[in-house]
């Protein structure tokens, strides 16, 4: 089946200064992927630079196809149609991703009207049941308030909402509980998974809390320093993480069942955007680094059905497990 | 809400009376107007006379609560130059003074706002960083440098217009030009820094990424949101529309209220002074008061403050 939306080689530099390193991601229809990555690994970036969100001054190459469409470079118009129409987003901070001096109605109707052809009274109607659909009391009412006058949790509810309103295929949730109180995280993740199985809709979880991607994606894409260095069934993923930051990552996880255990740490920091190290980003950080670690950058490479991996030492120690020849 | 202007309003009313009672201190500390207005050679017992006239030799408490009697009553007193009505030489002086300020005014807005979202939108490039060398210089540079300079320009050198007076529409362009330059200069900074402000919040993102087009993302989710603190530079430049021009009015010999305030001042006529003082404190706090109105109406969540306040 041809992918939803496919992205290959994605890069991108602020002021020449690398925060993607080419990434590649493919997602089918109706399909929930995670990203997850520490702060600064480039998981929102992905997503702002494939729907031309991005400052002006970011240098952005690489392809990224939506049905095979080609959205890197294409007409202002064209990426106006699969903002909000094809691919919705939504973002982190709810306090101030609602326009502040519109009321609910003007912004929820705008996506309507962009997307939908409806009009008059079928917009008002429409934007209605969208407040209804999320959760939101009292809709008919609630359309004329400002965003200060809605909390946290509501905001995000309205701002998924808004993200229905033109019917997309694919929804960018961007760390969408992480401003929020965990019994409010609880609530919005089961909206997000509720609509989600309605309409039949794709989505990519952005968030750096691992346990809310496991609940939620079929898939992981582990990012690291601007790429992604592990692909692999949620389940899969979680039992049997193969990269070391992968593994470090469950491992700095306490465990819900069995013996209680220490919990380790990634040693070391992030490395500077700016100061790469040759080679793989994670080596300095690696318990497993040898000497041909800091030679190239491993590319990511199939080790099992559905797995990719980029790392050359578990590789190998997974080929060997695995009983597969080296080729 | 009624509470919220309520409280501007009682806040504006003290405002005036403070302005007012400065200006009746300082003035009658900084010199004796008899021998202002009457010169120094004038024999002692005619500088009595014009004081006892004036109630100038009252205790300074006195004058100052007969003052405030004489406001609450509306009048302003007299010129001590010609005994004319203070209010009667200021109102007359007003239309000069208006036809330097409104033109300049509406320039200082038909370019300096469309200059600073023009330099937001188009940020780093040369066009904005002429439109903030140009918007530095304008208000770096005094208006009474800049108004010589003008004069040296295009009436000494070039000969094109008039470096003074008041006798045909020629004579207003230069005033005009040397009050709008340095105010476009002023708004196109804050109009500049407040469209950057609010192009970098989540909500335009939120709005470009629902696929509204990026010209109305501008005009419909920023320029509003930019217009509030705006609002608040215009308001002050409403403010300084009677008496904004003293020193292009000095420069260039323009009869307004800003010149007859250079000369009251230096004669020590009381009155007048008192008079612009209190009539440039009204007009500053109406239009502070107007741009308060204007907040509560452009931003939703200062209605609801003041609401609960």
């Amino acid at each position: 089946m041809a992918p939803l939306v496919s992205i290959a080689g994605l890069s991108v530099a602020f002021s020449g200064v690398p925060v993607l390193r080419g990434v590649d991601l493919a997602l089918g229809k109706g399909e929930a992927v995670g990203l997850v990555g520490e702060s600064g690994s480039g998981k929102s970036v992905t997503w702002l630079a494939a729907l031309g969100l991005l400052p002006r001054h970011a240098q952005v190459t690489g392809s990224v196809r939506l049905d095979g469409r080609e959205l890197l470079g294409a007409p202002a118009g064209e990426l106006d149609r699969v903002r909000g129409g094809r691919i919705a987003m939504i973002f982190q901070d709810p306090a101030s991703a609602l326009n502040p001096v519109l009321t609910i109605r003007k912004q929820l109707c705008e996506a309507l009207a962009l997307h939908r052809d409806l009009s008059g009274n079928a917009v008002k109607a429409e934007a209605r049941r969208l407040l209804d659909l999320v959760g939101i009391p009292d809709a008919a009412r609630r359309l004329e308030a400002y965003p200060h006058e809605f909390s946290g949790g509501q905001i995000q509810r309205i701002m998924i909402a808004m993200a229905l309103a033109g019917n997309p295929d694919l929804l960018i949730a961007d760390e969408p509980t992480t401003a929020l109180d965990a019994t409010i995280q609880a609530q919005i993740l089961e909206l997000l998974s509720t609509v989600r199985r309605e309409l039949g809709m794709a989505m990519v979880l952005i968030s750096h809390d691992l346990g809310v991607v496991a609940e939620n994606c079929d898939r992981v894409a582990v990012m690291y320093a601007g790429r992604i260095v592990e692909e692999a069934p949620s389940n899969q993923l979680f039992a049997d993480p193969v990269h070391p930051y992968a593994q470090g990552l469950i491992g700095a996880l306490p465990p819900l069942d069995g013996p209680r255990r220490r919990l380790t740490a990634i040693p070391g920091t992030v490395p500077d955007p700016a100061h790469m190290p040759d080679g793989c980003a994670f080596a300095p950080r690696c318990a497993l680094a040898a000497e041909p670690c800091g030679l190239a950058v491993p590319s990511l490479a199939p080790i099992a059905n559905d797995r990719t991996v980029a790392c050359i030492r578990a590789e190998a120690s997974r080929r060997a497990l695995l009983g597969i020849a080296a080729e | 809400m009624g509470r919220y202007f309520a409280i501007r309003i009682g806040r504006a009313a003290l405002t005036i009376v403070l302005v007012v009672t400065f200006a009746f201190v300082v003035l009658r500390l900084s010199g004796d107007p008899a021998l202002m207005i009457l010169g120094p050679e004038a024999p002692p017992e005619v500088l009595a006379a014009f004081r006892k006239a004036w109630g100038l030799d009252d205790p300074i408490w006195f004058q100052y609560l007969d003052y405030f009697g004489a406001i609450a009553k509306g009048e302003l007193g007299r010129s001590m130059r010609d005994g004319r009505p203070a209010i009667e030489l200021v109102l007359e002086r007003i239309p000069a003074t208006l036809a330097l300020t409104l033109p300049a005014f509406a320039f200082k807005v038909a370019l300096g706002i469309p200059a600073g979202i023009y330099a937001a939108l188009h940020r780093g490039s040369g066009i904005d960083r002429a439109v903030m060398t140009t918007a530095v210089a304008g208000f770096t540079v005094p208006s009474f440098v800049l108004a010589l300079v003008l004069v040296l320009v295009f009436a000494v050198q070039l000969g094109w217009l008039p470096s003074g007076g008041q006798d045909s529409w020629r004579h207003a362009i230069l005033p005009i030009a040397t009050l709008s330059l340095g105010g476009a200069a002023v708004l196109a900074r804050f109009t500049r820094s407040a469209m950057l402000e609010v192009l970098g919040q989540p909500y335009i993102r939120t709005a470009s990424a629902k696929g509204v087009p990026w010209r109305k993302v501008v005009t419909s989710h920023a320029l509003p949101n930019a217009a509030i603190p705006t609002i608040t530079i215009l308001g002050f430049m409403v403010g300084t529309l009677i008496a904004g021009a003293v020193v292009v009015e000095s420069v260039f010999a323009w009869p307004g209220v800003g010149r007859l305030l250079v000369v009251a001042v230096a004669n020590r006529d009381l009155a007048v002074v008192q008079c612009i003082l209190l009539l440039v404190a009204m007009t500053m706090v109406t239009s502070n008061l107007i741009v308060d109105f204007l907040y509560g109406f452009l931003d939703p969540r200062l209605r609801t403050k003041g609401a609960h306040a």
